[in-house]
């Protein structure tokens, strides 16, 4: 008699499942090794990453395609120093709670925006981004419209001494992708992740096959607000200075994570992390250039859309049939002896 | 007396966020193509007519004989170019493309004319007013605005239902494949109505350069206004889109009267009100 099992990693994914957790523990060390200035930067590599792995789940796997998740990065870091600066929250703690307060208010967020249709969704979030910019330049607590800093004493009660507050930041900010991504992989191999891939290359024919659809899109729609609020929370404490205009950033928090996803490849993974590597190289040779390097972006992101819509490792993955994470399902059979 | 007035104004710049509204919709309707860079392209508009009031020191409402046909021409070569590609059962493709090209065009811009505001001025018109009784004053030029916006929306009305080029882009929008069928090339006529789509927003470029300050950045809120005003109307009607615009306008102009604060975000609240309590919008012309 034959058993039937699925098989998730191949030979690619055991090297690439290597290489990840070898990475994780050399950038865990990155303090001992890495100037200041290095921190900082890898920090936002990892905030990157992480907004742009869940634009990916909610975009590419969920076809909820929005252009406004800077409503959940400002709102994340709103409630952070809400709570931080009038609750006297520790900030550390008032992390996870903005996750959790994010996602409460995405609950009838969503009930509202998914009466709207395909396109038109995507035209929605980012309504709703402008209602939450709006409603933050009104707070009076939080000085309105030309924004404010976190005190002193807050940023003290993170670590006395500055050295030691950057590593605790740096150590959130690689914890925080590392369980992102850690999620999502998770997720994907669940047979949620099942429907969900079901859904990203057929809706109709996930729907047809029993996949509740409509329930799932809801799901994935509050987690990935959940996770892009804690990511904004702590991108405005590393910054400790918040506005309505830089929290609530459609370039900033939407327009590179889309360029990244799209260019790294979407509806995949490995496409986000290859997409932030790609986008940091070309930021850190164009920097200069200012609005012209947008532009690039925005060329090099409907190419890629045009003449490869799977991306860059899409491209690769297709050729060769590599996976970064055990991800694929393979049926293979084992005589039972 | 003050409110009658602020409703009064809230009316008329409801006429130019129809127009926002009317090239959006129109697009939706041939193609279900929503076009991310719309606003944008109005805002391109506005400094086609900025670029032709300085080269040929015409007045502003004159530079819309040339800054039309150019954002038509426009509209035609991206949608055969560029949009017709994007096309397909997969909504990413032109959501994606459309948003890339709103940030092209938005940064082209502030790299070409920086991102200081500016005006067209339209002479002596801008000050005159038409007295309506009861000490209410309305503008010649808002006036004049509004009724454009009328002009536009009746015409597309008729070219609609009253034209061979209306048939071809009722056929196209319901069923692509059979009017393809009935010797219809579905490449040129949803290139006809990109064109059409640009020469509308071309007009209420030049509007809104007229009417106020414009800066490259704006596109974004312009598409929001528009696409507002097309959810409260309900899709696929064209007097529906007219009605949202003003429902948006009125909205604005009271929260603004309540306090300055309030103006766009009253018009947000109006928004999601009609959209928790009236999805389908308050005049649709199609169910579903």
């Amino acid at each position: 008699m034959n058993d039937v099992r699925v098989q998730h990693s191949n030979w690619s994914s055991r090297i690439g499942t290597t290489i990840v957790v070898i990475a994780f523990v050399a950038l865990a060390a990155a303090p001992w090794w890495a100037e200041r200035a290095d921190l900082r930067l890898l920090a936002e590599i990892y905030a990157y990453v992480a907004l742009a792995s869940l634009w990916n789940l909610l975009a590419g796997y969920a076809g909820l395609v929005s252009v406004g998740q800077q409503a959940y990065v400002g709102l994340g870091a709103y409630i952070l120093f809400a709570l931080a600066m009038l609750g006297g929250v520790h900030p550390l703690a008032a992390i996870p709670l903005a996750g959790v307060a994010a996602a409460i208010i995405a609950v009838p967020v969503a009930a509202l925006i998914f009466r709207l249709r395909g396109h038109y969704f995507a035209i929605g979030t980012w309504v709703v981004a402008e209602v939450f910019r709006l409603l933050a330049a009104q707070t009076a607590a939080l000085d309105g419209g030309s924004g404010t800093s976190l005190p002193a004493a807050v940023v003290l009660s993170i670590a006395s001494s500055r050295a030691t507050r950057e590593f605790v930041i740096y150590w959130i900010a690689l914890a925080q992708v590392a369980v992102i991504l850690f999620a999502i992989v998770w997720l994907l191999r669940s047979r949620y992740g099942l429907a969900l891939t079901a859904i990203r290359d057929n809706e109709l024919g996930a729907r047809s096959n029993g996949v509740d659809v409509a329930r799932i899109k809801y799901a994935v729609y509050v987690a990935v607000a959940f996770g892009t609020a804690m990511v904004g929370a702590l991108i405005f404490l590393q910054k400790i200075r918040i506005s309505p205009d830089t929290a609530f950033s459609v370039n900033d928090w939407t327009a590179f994570v889309i360029f990244i996803t799209v260019i790294g490849g979407i509806g995949r993974i490995e496409g986000p992390i290859i997409g932030t590597v790609i986008f940091f190289l070309l930021r850190q040779t164009l920097a200069d250039l200012g609005a012209i390097y947008l532009l690039i972006l925005g060329v090099v992101a409907i190419a890629v859309m045009l003449w490869a819509p799977k991306g860059l490792w899409g491209l690769i993955a297709d050729r060769l049939g590599w996976q970064v994470f055990p991800l694929q399902r393979r049926l293979v059979t084992k005589r039972r002896g | 007396m003050e409110w009658v007035n602020t409703i009064l104004q809230g009316v008329l710049l409801g006429g130019l966020y129809a127009m926002f509204a009317a090239g959006l919709s129109l697009i939706f309707g041939v193609m279900r193509l929503v076009n991310i860079a719309h606003g944008d392209l109005i805002v391109l508009a506005a400094y086609v007519a900025l670029v032709t009031v300085q080269t040929l020191g015409i007045n502003p409402i004159l530079s819309l004989v040339i800054v039309v046909p150019v954002m038509a021409i426009i509209g035609y070569t991206l949608q055969r170019g560029l949009l017709n590609r994007t096309l397909g059962d997969d909504l990413l493709p032109p959501l994606l493309v459309t948003f890339g090209l709103s940030v092209i065009i938005q940064n082209g811009l502030l790299e070409l004319f920086t991102a200081d505001s500016v005006k067209l001025n339209a002479g002596a018109v801008e000050i005159e007013s038409i007295a309506v009784g009861g000490g209410l004053a309305v503008g010649v030029l808002p006036l004049a605005q509004f009724a454009l916006a009328v002009v536009v929306i009746a015409g597309l009305q008729w070219l609609f239902y009253r034209t061979a080029l209306g048939r071809a882009f009722r056929a196209t929008s319901d069923d692509p494949s059979v009017a393809r069928l009935m010797g219809l090339n579905n490449a040129h006529v949803f290139a006809l109505a990109m064109a059409l789509s640009l020469a509308i927003v071309a007009v209420a470029g030049v509007l809104l350069a007229v009417r106020a300050n414009f800066d490259p950045a704006i596109g974004p809120a312009r598409l929001i206004f528009g696409f507002e005003a097309v959810i409260i109307g309900g899709l696929g009607s064209m007097w529906g889109t007219l009605a949202g615009g003003i429902i948006l306008g009125v909205a604005q102009a009271v929260g603004a009267q309540l306090d300055p604060g309030w103006n766009l975000l009253a018009g947000h609240i109006a928004f999601l009100v009609v959209l928790a309590l009236r999805p389908q919008g308050l005049f649709p012309k199609v169910q579903g």
